[in-house]
């Protein structure tokens, strides 16, 4: 698995590739929350498009910075998820807290 | 539990209760799995059944310990997969209650194990012993012609 972080403005985009499981939800977890420590954003903007599988560990991690975010005011946005990676935000409920965007960085244009 | 007819091929492996066995495990499923035609999408079912399985095993089974054996085993029938993951773990104390949707002991988890492979296997059955371990055997029927 691999995570590039980049900042837009209020937005802090982490791009993720490769797949999230038990192996790789702890590097996540403490990636995400020493960038969350550094920059503030308002959005966590996280763009799954390279993510070519993800199971509830990588599940508990995204639902661990949306409970973050929530607390400080903030969101989560969930960018182009894969099909199988989208079923899962489905069936977990969590497509229905935070928004799935379909697009990347480079399309997106901000968020309001 | 259905798919209990002739076995035409079966598989098994056996590794330590280590984070980056998972990947191996589901791989080794699926791998095993596509010899038939199945799609994709079932392929992909099985992945995430699987994985969630063998993360279970190893967090809860060994309490992520990792000098612990899971063992993970498939047969093919005519009907479909049988596909067991055993632990000699801690067991379960109530299955009916780890079972339900968003029951989790760990904040950074949702408790959606039971869930995911309830929704991508045809069948799902958890027997667990305390200090004995938790085998957990899930059945994904083939559609149409295949496994025939």
């Amino acid at each position: 698995m691999q995570v590039f972080f980049s900042m837009e403005g209020k937005e802090l985009w982490v791009r993720v590739k490769g797949e999230v499981d038990l192996e790789s939800a702890d590097a996540l977890r403490r990636e995400l929350e020493a960038s969350l420590d550094h920059a503030h954003p308002e959005v966590l903007m996280l763009d799954l498009e390279g993510v070519t599988f993800m199971d509830s560990s990588g599940l508990g991690v995204i639902l661990g910075r949306y409970r973050r975010l929530k607390k400080q005011g903030g969101r989560v946005v969930i960018c182009r998820p894969q099909p199988q990676v989208r079923r899962l935000l489905e069936i977990s409920g969590l497509s229905k807290i935070m928004t799935i965007h379909p697009h990347g960085p480079e399309t997106a244009g901000g968020v309001d | 539990m259905a798919g209990e007819a002739q076995v035409k091929n079966s598989m098994a492996l056996e590794f330590l209760s280590l984070p980056e066995n998972v990947g191996l495990a589901r791989v080794a499923v699926a791998t095993f799995a596509a010899q038939v035609d199945m799609t994709l999408n079932e392929l992909e079912e099985i992945k995430v059944a699987v994985s969630e399985a063998v993360s279970n095993a190893i967090i809860h089974g060994y309490n992520g310990e990792p000098q612990g054996i899971v063992r993970v085993a498939v047969e093919r029938t005519e009907a479909g997969l049988v596909i067991t993951v055993e632990d000699k773990g801690c067991g379960i104390p109530d299955v009916a209650l780890a079972m339900q949707p968003a029951y989790s002991t760990d904040p950074e988890r949702m408790g959606l194990g039971f869930a995911f492979m309830q929704a991508f296997m045809d069948e799902l059955e958890v027997t667990s012993e305390l200090n004995r371990g938790t085998r957990v055997r899930m059945f994904k029927a083939f559609k149409g012609e295949i496994g025939k």
